[in-house]
C-alpha cells in the first residue's frame, strides 16, 4: 500500500545490494523469533517429557529407593514383575477391565449417538447431546465419591432400586465381582460421552443418498445398520475404540477412590501398582519397569491401529 | 414395537427433512421406543448428579438411609457450613483456582506461539521437531511420573503448586492444535504484513495473535477442564493438606469421614462441580469442538 514506486534513476547494483541485505536481516530476525517462540514449549517438552521417559528406560534397570544411591541390577526388575503376583493380577485386571469397559462402553455410545442422529426436532437433538457428554467434564473423583455412596451395600441407592425389583442387596464393594463390576460402570458412566461424540461425528458424515437407495430397495433398519452404517463409520469405530483402549489401560482415579484396589486385589490396576510401587515402596525401578510395561502395552494398541486401518476399514 | 411403522417412517423423514442436519433414514423403529430408550439414559446418565445435589441440600439427618424422592423436605445448608469447618474449602478453591488458571493460561500462550512457529515460519528440521513434539503424546504420563517427580524434587518444588503448575505448562497437544488452527488461516496474510514491511514480531502480534483466540480458547477450556479435574498428580506431588487441590482435599475428607456425614461430603462434591457446570453452560461447544479434535487425522 505504502509502498512507493522505485526511483528509476537508482542503479541496478544499489538496489539488488539492498534487497539482499533486507532478506539477510529478515532471515536472521525471523531465526530469533522462531527460537524465542519455540523455546518454552521444545524445552518444556523436552525436560518434562523426553528426558523422563529416557529416565525411566535407564531407571528400569536399576534398583533405586532415592535415598541410598542407585544400583544397576540388570533385568531384575522385569523378572521381579514378571513373577510377582500382584503385579500379574493387576495386569490382567487392567486387562479384563478394558475388554469390559470399552465394549460397554461403544455399544452404549454407538446406540445413543444412532438414535440422537435420528430424526428428531433440533432442541431435543442438542438436549440429548449436552446430556451425554455431561459427565466427562466432572472430576473422576468428584463422580466416584458420589458412585462410592449411590452403591452402598446398606442405605444406597442403587441397591434400594434392585430391591424394588426383587434383586437381594448387592455387596458392591465387599465382593470381588461386585466391586469390578461397579468400576466398570462408573467408569464407563463417566466416559461414555467421549465415544457418542465421536459416533455423532462418523455419523453426520454418511452421506444421506445411501439410505435413501437402500430404503428404497426394501432394506430394514437393522440390515441397514448392519450393512450401511456400520461399514462406512469403520473409520469411527476405529479411532473411537483405540482412544477408548488407550484411556481404559490407565484407569486409576476410579478404583483408587473406591476400592483402594480391593477386595484383596480384584481391582487392583497397572497403575495403581506403579504409583504403590513407586510412592508407597519407594521402588522407583520397579515402578519404570511396570511403566515400561504398560506404554509397550499401548504402543501394540497403536501399532494394531495402523495395521488395521490399512487392511480393513472403509474410506470413501 | 419396532417394525411396524419402519416404511412410513422412514417415506416421512424423507419428506421433511431439516436443511443443514443430515437425518439417517434407515433408523426407523416407533417414534416411542427411541424416546425411552433416550429417556432411560438421560435419567441413568442425570440421575445420581441431581441425587447428589439433593442430597447436599437435605438436613443431615435425612440424608442417611436410601430416600429414593429426589426433593428434599426441606431446604438446608447446613453441609455447606460443615464442610467448611471441616476441611479448609478455601485454601483447596484458592489452590485449584491458582494451579487450573496458571495452568490454562501458560498453555494458551506457549501453545499459541509453538503452534504459530511449526505453522507459519519455514526453518530446517521443523518437520523433524514438530513430528517428536507429536511422538511425546502417546507416552502415558504415568510413565513419566516418577522422573517427573524426582526432578522436581532436584529442583527443590515438592510439595508446591508450582510442581503442579510447571510440567503442565508445555502442552504437546494443545500445541497440535494451535498448528493446526494456524495452518487453517491464509499465508497471503503473512505475505501482504511482510511487503508492508513488518518484521515476524509484528506479523505474529498485529495480524494472526488476535485471530487466532477461537483457538487459543479452546486449548484453555480443554487445560482448565482437565487441570481443576485431575486427581493423580496432585496425589504424587503434593504431601501437606496445605498445598491439596479440591478432588484430593474431597478424597481425604470422604477418607476421614467415613459414611458418616454424607451430605457434608456431597456439599463439597457440589462445589467441586460448578466450574465445570459453568464451562458447560458457556463454553460446551468450544470443549466438545477440542475433545475430538485429536481425533481427526
Amino acid at each position: 500500500m505504502s509502498a512507493a514506486p522505485v526511483e528509476p534513476v537508482m542503479s541496478e547494483a544499489i538496489e539488488l545490494d539492498q534487497a539482499e541485505q533486507d532478506t539477510r536481516r529478515r532471515r536472521k530476525q525471523s531465526r530469533w523469533f522462531a527460537t524465542l517462540f519455540l523455546a518454552p514449549t521444545v524445552i518444556g517438552i523436552g525436560l518434562f517429557t523426553v528426558i523422563p521417559i529416557i529416565a525411566s528406560f535407564v531407571l528400569a534397570f536399576f534398583e533405586w529407593d532415592i535415598i541410598s544411591n542407585p544400583k544397576f541390577v540388570g533385568l531384575a526388575n522385569f523378572t521381579d514383575i514378571a513373577t510377582d503376583p500382584t503385579v500379574r493380577v493387576s495386569f490382567l485386571n487392567t486387562i479384563l477391565f478394558v475388554i469390559a469397559a470399552v465394549t460397554l462402553q461403544l455399544a452404549v455410545a454407538l446406540g445413543l449417538a444412532v438414535l440422537v442422529q435420528s430424526k428428531m426436532p433440533n432442541f431435543m437433538r442438542s438436549f440429548f447431546r449436552s446430556v451425554f457428554f455431561f459427565p466427562l467434564i466432572l472430576s473422576a473423583a468428584s463422580v466416584s465419591i458420589m458412585m462410592s455412596y449411590l452403591f452402598n451395600q446398606n442405605f444406597g441407592l442403587v441397591n434400594h432400586f434392585l430391591g424394588k425389583v426383587g434383586i437381594p442387596a448387592v455387596p458392591w464393594l465387599n465382593s470381588e465381582t461386585g466391586a469390578i463390576v461397579m468400576i466398570v460402570l462408573v467408569y464407563v458412566w463417566q466416559n461414555f460421552g467421549f465415544s457418542f461424540l465421536l459416533f455423532l461425528g462418523g455419523l453426520a458424515s454418511v452421506p444421506k443418498e445411501v439410505y435413501e437407495a437402500s430404503s428404497m430397495d426394501g432394506a430394514s433398519g437393522w440390515r441397514q445398520f448392519w450393512r450401511i452404517t456400520l461399514p462406512l463409520i469403520s473409520p469411527t469405530m476405529l479411532v473411537a475404540s483405540v482412544m477408548a483402549i488407550i484411556a481404559a489401560l490407565q484407569i486409576f482415579d476410579q478404583p483408587y477412590v473406591i476400592t483402594r484396589g480391593g477386595p484383596g486385589d480384584a481391582t487392583r490396576t497397572a497403575v495403581m501398582v506403579i504409583y504403590e510401587s513407586a510412592f508407597q515402596q519407594l521402588r522407583f525401578g520397579r515402578a519404570s519397569a511396570i511403566g515400561i510395561v504398560l506404554t509397550v502395552l499401548i504402543m501394540l494398541v497403536t501399532a494394531l491401529q495402523f495395521r488395521l486401518s490399512r487392511r480393513f476399514v472403509f474410506y470413501s | 414395537m419396532t417394525t411396524k411403522t419402519t416404511a412410513v417412517e422412514s417415506a416421512s423423514s424423507k419428506a421433511s427433512r431439516t436443511p443443514g442436519i443430515p437425518h439417517h433414514a434407515w433408523y426407523a423403529p416407533s417414534k416411542l421406543g427411541k424416546y425411552v430408550i433416550l429417556l432411560i439414559g438421560t435419567l441413568l446418565t442425570l440421575g445420581p448428579v441431581l441425587w447428589t445435589i439433593s442430597t447436599s441440600l437435605r438436613p443431615v439427618t435425612e440424608s442417611l438411609g436410601a430416600s429414593a424422592n429426589l426433593i428434599p423436605s426441606s431446604l438446608d445448608f447446613g453441609s455447606y457450613r460443615e464442610v467448611f469447618e471441616q476441611v479448609d474449602m478455601k485454601l483447596l478453591i484458592l489452590n485449584s483456582v491458582l494451579v487450573t488458571a496458571a495452568c490454562a493460561i501458560g498453555q494458551m500462550i506457549t501453545a499459541a506461539m509453538a503452534g504459530y512457529v511449526f505453522a507459519k515460519v519455514d526453518f530446517r528440521g521443523r518437520n523433524a521437531l514438530f513430528a517428536i513434539v507429536l511422538a511425546t503424546m502417546m507416552v502415558p504420563m504415568q510413565v513419566t511420573i516418577v522422573p517427573v517427580f524426582m526432578l522436581i524434587r532436584g529442583m527443590g518444588l515438592s510439595d508446591t503448586l508450582l510442581a503442579l503448575i510447571l510440567p503442565a505448562i508445555p502442552t504437546a497437544f494443545g500445541t497440535f492444535l494451535m498448528r493446526q488452527y494456524f495452518l487453517g488461516l491464509p499465508d497471503e496474510l503473512s505475505e501482504a504484513a511482510q511487503i508492508d514491511g513488518a518484521g515476524p514480531w509484528r506479523t505474529f502480534f498485529s495480524i494472526f495473535a488476535p485471530l487466532a483466540t477461537p483457538g487459543m480458547a479452546i486449548v484453555g477450556i480443554l487445560a482448565f477442564n482437565y487441570h481443576w479435574n485431575e486427581f493423580f498428580r496432585p496425589l504424587i506431588m503434593t504431601i501437606s493438606e496445605e498445598n491439596f487441590t479440591l478432588p484430593l482435599g474431597l478424597v481425604s475428607l470422604q477418607g476421614n469421614m467415613g459414611t458418616g456425614s454424607v451430605a457434608t461430603v456431597l456439599a463439597g462434591v457440589v462445589i467441586s462441580m460448578i466450574p465445570a457446570l459453568g464451562v458447560f453452560m458457556f463454553g460446551q461447544r468450544t470443549l466438545r469442538e477440542g475433545l475430538t479434535a485429536g481425533s481427526h487425522r
